[in-house]
This record gives structure tokens, sequence and C-alpha cells, in this order.
């Protein structure tokens, strides 16, 4: 009887353990998923003398991409991006982070802009309250101006396919 | 003569700019520093999971700090400091993570193994004293005896 708790018990065990080796520790649980996203007025990317605010954008279901010319990742995700905005799914909107404003024009120039617009987000500070730590970072912001996702990293297409659109989908009907 | 003259000059000279001053601290406020530093050790940077805040020279981590040292400079709490960056980053970022449902099992797991180590120690232990000590006939214990007596003279 002692034996086949003690085996059971050893089972539980390596299962928890098991399961935890399978995380990605790099994929912190934002807190901000189901709470408002946080204020913010900056400057535009393209044109400093216009602003942007998250407030601008209330009443539409809308995703905000974290990218700045200097990070690779976002390199790779880009034609992802080029291919979403096409779609028209939803008006994405760039967070320009970091960045030195002519490179970040430039990058987008080179690349392709997907963006309906960029913020331009010189110091981070709008990042920070975003709990923005590694860049790309995706939110999918709903019509009450609701955070519903955050994607920490490159969207991919399965991504896309299998979690944003139909979230899209979803928000815009409600 | 004249250069020598000079030369005494110059070296008077550079010996007055050697003159040390005490050095100037680092910082504009010392306590506030101080303040931020133990606050920040127990705050984990995110881009490099295994750095504190304090420690950690990720652009990110010197972001955090400015952040934290500019809210303190308007008199916020350490308390204040760490909900506002609980609710950014989530429980991640606290070394020490509270105590509540969801960390239950992080905060008793390591007891709950040590009970159940012990648990299995005592009931192997309890065990053992109640199995019954062997009968030997007369006979089984002179050969035993022999046995005894001859290992002990070999190693001898």
């Amino acid at each position: 009887m002692m034996r086949y708790v003690l085996i059971t018990a050893f089972v539980a065990l390596v299962a928890l353990l098991g399961v935890g080796l399978t995380l990605n520790p790099r994929e912190v649980p934002s807190p901000l998923v189901g709470k408002p996203a946080p204020n913010f007025q900056l400057p535009q990317l393209h044109e400093p003398g216009k602003q942007f605010s998250q407030k601008d954008m209330l009443g539409k279901v809308w995703l905000l991409n974290v990218w700045a010319s200097w990070c690779v990742t976002c390199r790779e995700e880009h034609p992802v991006l080029v291919e979403f905005a096409k779609s028209g799914a939803a008006p994405l909107y760039g967070l320009n982070y970091k960045d030195e404003r002519k490179d970040g024009i430039a990058w987008l120039k080179q690349f392709g802009d997907p963006y309906v617009l960029s913020a331009y987000d010189r110091d981070g500070r709008i990042g920070i309250d975003y709990g923005v730590y590694g860049v790309p970072e995706t939110y999918v912001i709903d019509k009450k101006g609701v955070i519903r996702y955050k994607r920490i990293g490159a969207l991919t297409p399965e991504i896309l396919k299998n979690k944003v659109l139909p979230l899209v989908a979803e928000l815009n009907k409600g | 003569m004249l250069s020598k003259a000079i030369t005494f000059v110059l070296l008077m000279v550079l010996a007055v700019a050697a003159w040390g001053k005490e050095a100037a601290p680092v910082a504009e406020d010392p306590v506030l520093e101080r303040r931020l530093q133990t606050l920040s050790a127990e705050l984990r940077c995110l881009v490099c999971q295994n750095e504190s805040l304090a420690g950690s020279r990720a652009e990110l981590a010197v972001d955090l700090r400015n952040q934290i040292r500019e809210r303190m400079r308007q008199g916020q709490s350490d308390e204040e400091i760490v909900d506002y960056l609980v609710s950014r980053y989530g429980d991640f970022v606290l070394y020490r993570p509270p105590l509540k449902l969801t960390t239950l099992l992080l905060w008793l797991g390591p007891l709950l193994l040590i009970v159940a180590g012990l648990a299995a120690l005592f009931y192997r232990l309890s065990r053992r004293r109640e199995a019954p000590a062997i009968e030997l006939t007369g006979s089984e214990r002179e050969r035993a005896r022999a046995l005894l007596s001859d290992s002990g003279r070999e190693r001898l």
C-alpha cells in the first residue's frame, strides 16, 4: 500500500516538474491583460507636431505593436505585420520604442510601413507603463480601451491565425 | 641657472595641482540612493532574469531605476512604488512573491516535501522495529560463533 502511495507521489512530482520545464520563463504573464490600456499622449514618429493617444482609438478594436529600428526580432516579424496590415483585419499602430527618430523613419522606408501611424517613445517611459521589457511586443485592445491580449516577442503567422484574428473578430462582434 | 629656476617654479605649480580634494559624492542625495539600492535589490530585472534591478546594467534596469528614483523624489513610499511595478510587470518582478492562492504551492511545497519525507522515514523505521527477531537453533548458534571467531582470527 505504502509503496503505491510513494510511487504515485513520485510520478506526480515528476509530472509537475516536467510541466515546469516546458514553460518559457521569458513569457511573463502580463497583469495588464483585462485592464485598461495605460494613458499616453505622444508625438507621432513622422509628424512630431501631431500627437497620438490611446484615447483616440476608443470605439475601435486595434493592435499596438512596440518596435524599434535596433531590434533584430522586429525585422523578422516585420513581413508578418505587413501582411496583417494588408488584410485590413484591424488597424495596426506602432509604438517606436527608445529609438532615434531618423533611424525609425529610415527603417520603415526600407522595410515598408504597416502602421497607420507610429507614436514616438524616445525615453521608453510609455514602454514601462505598458510593461514592455522585450521588443517586439504586441497588444490587442478592445473598443472600450481594455487590453485583451499581449504577445511578448515576434508575432508569427500561426499566432495571428489562431489567436489574434479570432480574438479581433470576436471583439468586433461585441 | 635660469632654466633650473623655471623647472622649480613649474614643479611647484604642479605640486599645487596635485593637492587632493575630498571625493564628491556619486549621488546628490545619498539617503535616497541607499533607499533605491535596498528596494531595487528586491526587484527582478525583467531582461536578465537572474539579476536584481540593483545589480543589472541592462538598459531597462537603468530606466526602471530612474523611474523608482523619480517616484522616491516625489515622496512615494516603497509600497506604492512596488505596487506600481507589480501592476505593470506582475508578481514576477518581486524576488519574494506574496503569499496568495496561486503561490501557495510555491511557499508550502518544500515544507510538504519535508513532511512527506519524514513520514516515509518514520513509517519505514517503525516497520523495521516490528520485524520479529530470528530464533536460532543450538547448532546454528554454534556455527555462527565459529564463523564469527574464525573471521576475527583471519583479520588479525
